[in-house]
């Protein structure tokens, strides 16, 4: 778990370091870089994620009571 | 679960979209910004939609030709979980143009009331919503099926009207309309952007399966509840 944590953290500083390089370039539109320096965005993601999973989740409940209804109906 | 290899991919295509969506580099557009990325949420629901009433309409034609009450049960399930994902596209398209619609460049809130696009999807649901109305005031089987598959085809047939056609006949604020060149630098279909197309595509696969899936769930409790009807 530790070492998961660790790589995950080292995955991030890496995208980290690409993305304040990319920032320092030229005048551009006003992106999230700084949203994204302070590494935030991960947690939008990691909720998104979640809700994702929690909504599909459901639904795969539901097709497994629904097989077995459909189960008990047939014989 | 049977036959779940296609709802498996549509898990892994949606967790790509959440992921890829929200990390992956973007064009840089003034006033869209990063809301570029909605691309990948509030188009695919009307993707998703389009697709599904697709689906509908050819149940719907499968059953004034065999008259059996299966391609019925289809036809209004897929209808149904389409008209839901137009209302989530509505609902997000909403929040969108509030924040890049209306900016300092003059757009007054009676503008986008007016917005063709926005008129027309909203008569688009409407008649879908009208659809179920129909369903619902029959208690005849076999009455109900017949007619509500001649109304689909009415529905389908307004359809390309109310969403496609007129918006781009008297312009748009919208993304492919004619007047949205000079009002709105979003994105044009024909000169998408590779890196919004990487995700783009896979998002609208994803949500079309889940839309799918959600549907074969709801035929398959209307097939077992009218089991003796079949």
């Amino acid at each position: 778990m530790k070492k998961l944590f660790l790589a995950f953290l080292l995955l991030a500083t890496n995208i980290l370091l690409f993305a304040s390089s990319a920032a320092a370039q030229a005048e551009q539109p006003e992106m999230a870089d700084a949203m994204r320096s302070n590494g935030k965005i991960y947690v939008v993601v990691a909720v998104c994620l979640i809700i994702l999973f929690g909504l599909i989740g459901y639904v795969i409940r539901i097709d497994r009571k629904l097989s077995k209804l459909e189960k008990q109906s047939r014989d | 679960m049977h036959k779940s290899w296609w709802k498996i991919t549509a898990v892994v295509l949606l967790v790509y979209t959440i992921v890829g969506g929200f990390l992956m580099d973007v064009p840089r557009l003034f006033i869209l910004n990063e809301s570029i990325r909605n691309l990948y949420f509030h188009v695919s629901m009307w993707f998703t939609m389009m697709i599904l009433f697709c689906v509908s309409l050819v149940y719907s034609i499968k059953y004034l030709r065999t008259q059996k009450y299966r391609n019925d049960v289809f036809a209004s399930a897929f209808a149904g979980t389409g008209t839901f994902m137009g209302l989530l596209g509505y609902a997000t398209g909403a929040v969108w143009a509030n924040y890049t619609w209306v900016t300092d460049q003059g757009q007054s809130l009676s503008n986008i009331l007016k917005e063709p696009k926005l008129l027309g999807a909203g008569i688009a649901i409407l008649i879908y919503c009208a659809y179920f109305v129909l369903r619902g005031s029959f208690t005849d089987i076999d009455k109900r099926a017949r007619v509500t598959a001649v109304y689909n085809i009415f529905a389908f047939a307004m359809l390309f009207p109310t969403i496609w056609i007129i918006p781009r006949l008297v312009g748009s604020l919208h993304p492919g309309a004619p007047g949205s060149e000079s009002g709105n630098p979003a994105l044009n279909f024909n000169d998408i952007d590779s890196r919004l197309r990487m995700v783009f595509y896979p998002a609208v696969l994803g949500w079309t399966l889940l839309a799918v899936w959600i549907s074969t769930i709801k035929i398959r409790i209307k097939l077992l509840s009218d089991k003796s009807l079949l």
